[in-house]
């Protein structure tokens, strides 16, 4: 197997100032004196100490907070708009906070934790604000489950796609907080509230309307992630989270909730977060996210070795549970059952692996996600055939497919 | 074990009797051994679905104020619900156009570089029309949001920054550069929610409910 990076060395360029004050990889912490005679903590880079037998040399101490190796570098791909996962990198279903996708309109806000509030007010028996101390003094309530972004396809003609530029607008979390549920309670909702308005304190001021009922099924407003507080790219120091939905509807630095017998319309449920289907509709409140797949490896940019490999990959659905993933290693001419490894959970990312023997010829390979409604993840053409050729970007979940050349460089098969 | 079967069905309950348990197998507590009746006890308890227990109001939070209200609520409904006062006019917003939204929308709302705002009709080479790319005329299926949408979030580099009279203007702009109002049309909460959008009539719920079905 061979990466793109893999050419690059890591630790024999000379180190620049920058370099160690930023970018380099810490391989040590040692303590040193401060001007003011202060003892502190400093890192030192790992190029510096990397010894020739490391058990003829005492490792780094106990730090304060830990690095990842320097040999390992899983970094986000950011655009204008989104950064992705990298999705080939990880090895499991949890991602570390700092690989999860980001997705907003106005940028990442700073917020004080302690001027933090949050309204809930519109049709309500007691309209209240409460403070972040406030949310964290009620009954807690955890789930791991995945957040994508609806827009969460991209093709190249070319083939020369990764994983996380295909479908890295999808990161899965241990997402701590209070459910909407003992929120509204504490406000009483009044029976007519059908819709409620979420709107974050970034600079878009975002806003989405979200039916009652999902709020009383399964939503929580999230302070922590992965056990620490949520990251200020996904939310700090609060954020809706609705298990399932295209995560534009999970409002990030959320500040406040509007109860009303009404949608509002807002900007990114009319203009933006809907698609073209047949005979010119446009289909709105697309809410949930369809059953997806994705094998992350072999995938491009690695270059594979005849006999033995594990195919490894994601799958998931915003409406229930994954029930099988099925892998064809011939184009899609004969499938075979992907083993699950456990734990399979609710709208959760779901590991999947199968072990092939490659025989060296071109070939495809491909993943299919099934989930609890008996919904099958669709083809490119099949999505085409049900919404019609003016299909927007929203909600397109088709199956990938991986072309393995002789030379065992993997191409992803532009979709038609 | 026949205790047990007092006990409510869910998992919840089942882990925390088993961990009851097995703190009591652990333990040899003569009180855990002599009597299995005095173990349950605690933890027909404990194991109460915890909404049983919970109040009606935990107490935590402030009661929110009108003026704390209004001072966040910002948004506005089709219906006009949330509109302020003010009137602007189609010639005031091309002025106001000119000088904050032109650098990213384009001169006339169609050149960029950034969301094309106003719908043209595109002849191609072959001589077929176009008229695809997302603008306010062919796809905003409310004039409501366009007032909410301006006043929360532009102009891109000063967000919020602008009157209520400006939006107001703003919004009469676009809208008759779609040649959906009159060039003499002004809007205000009275006349922005009686505007009809052309794409109104195109936007359908979503009909995707799972199952084998591909939608």
């Amino acid at each position: 197997m061979k990466s793109e990076t893999e050419d690059t060395p890591l630790f024999h360029k000379p180190l620049s100032r920058r370099q160690l004050l930023g970018g380099a990889a810490t391989a040590a912490v040692v303590l040193v004196q401060t001007a003011v005679g202060k003892t502190v903590q400093a890192a030192i880079p790992e190029a510096a100490v990397i010894p020739d037998d490391p058990t003829k040399k005492q490792g780094p101490l106990p730090s304060e907070l830990g690095t990842r190796s320097g040999y390992e570098k899983p970094v986000r791909k950011p655009s204008d708009t989104s950064s992705r996962t990298p999705l080939q990198d990880l090895y499991g279903t949890i991602t570390p906070a700092d690989l999860h996708y980001e997705r907003h309109h106005g940028g990442v806000p700073t917020i004080n934790p302690e001027e933090y509030e949050l309204y809930i007010h519109g049709l309500v028996e007691k309209p209240m604000k409460f403070t972040l101390q406030d949310l964290k003094r009620f009954p807690a309530f955890s789930r791991i489950c995945f957040l994508e972004c609806s827009g969460n396809f991209r093709s190249n003609p070319a083939g020369k796609i990764t994983p996380q530029e295909i479908a890295g607008l999808t990161s899965q979390s241990e997402w701590t907080g209070v459910l909407l549920s003992t929120l509204f309670r504490e406000v009483g909702v009044k029976p007519n509230a059908t819709w409620f308005l979420a709107e974050g304190s970034d600079a878009a001021v975002m806003t989405r309307s979200i039916p009652v009922k999902k709020g009383l099924q399964d939503g929580m407003i999230a302070y922590s992630q992965n056990g620490e507080a949520i990251r200020p790219e996904q939310g700090y120091p609060a954020r809706l989270f609705l298990p399932g939905w295209e995560g534009n509807t999970s409002v990030k630095w959320l500040r406040r909730i509007e109860f009303s017998d009404a949608p509002f319309m807002t900007r990114e449920e009319t203009s933006k977060y809907t698609e073209p289907v047949k005979d010119g509709k446009i289909r709105q409140f697309s809410f949930d996210m369809d059953a997806r797949s994705i094998i992350t490896f072999p995938a491009y940019p690695v270059q594979v070795e005849k006999g033995w490999m594990e195919i490894r990959g994601i799958a998931w659905s915003g409406r229930g549970k994954i029930t099988q993933v099925e892998v064809s290693t011939d184009a899609g001419k004969t499938w075979q059952l992907a083993r699950l490894q456990d734990p399979v959970l609710d709208k959760a990312h779901t590991y999947f692996r199968h072990l092939w023997q490659w025989n060296g010829n071109e070939t495809e390979i491909m993943s299919r996600a099934v989930d609890e409604t008996g919904y099958t993840q669709p083809t490119f053409s099949q999505l085409v055939a049900a919404r019609g050729d003016n299909k927007g970007g929203y909600h397109f979940n088709p199956i990938t497919t991986w072309l393995i050349q002789r030379d065992g460089q993997v191409l992803n098969k532009p979709d038609k | 074990m026949k205790n047990l079967k007092i006990l409510k069905n869910s998992g919840f309950n089942w882990l925390l009797t088993g961990l009851i348990l097995l703190g009591a197998a652990c333990t040899r507590s003569p009180t855990a051994n002599k009597s299995s009746a005095t173990a349950v006890v605690p933890s027909t308890q404990v194991t109460k679905a915890d909404s049983e227990n919970w109040p009606t109001s935990f107490g935590f939070g402030k009661p929110a104020t009108a003026q704390e209200i209004a001072l966040l609520d910002i948004d506005v409904r089709p219906d006009g619900k949330g509109l302020p006062g003010g009137s602007g006019t189609v010639l005031a917003g091309k002025a106001v156009y000119a000088v904050k939204c032109a650098a990213c929308h384009g001169k006339t709302g169609v050149e960029g570089p950034n969301n094309r705002l106003v719908s043209v009709v595109e002849t191609d080479a072959a001589g077929t029309e176009n008229n695809k790319e997302k603008t306010i005329g062919n796809y905003w299926p409310y004039a409501t949001t366009l007032f909410d949408y301006i006043r929360r979030a532009m102009p891109f580099n000063a967000p919020g920054s602008l009157t209520n009279e400006e939006v107001y203007a703003l919004t009469a702009f676009l809208l008759n550069a779609n040649k959906i109002i009159p060039a003499e049309a002004f809007m205000n909460a009275e006349t922005l929610p009686k505007v009809v959008m052309p794409a109104q009539k195109l936007f359908v719920p979503d009909d995707r409910k799972g199952g084998p079905e591909v939608r």
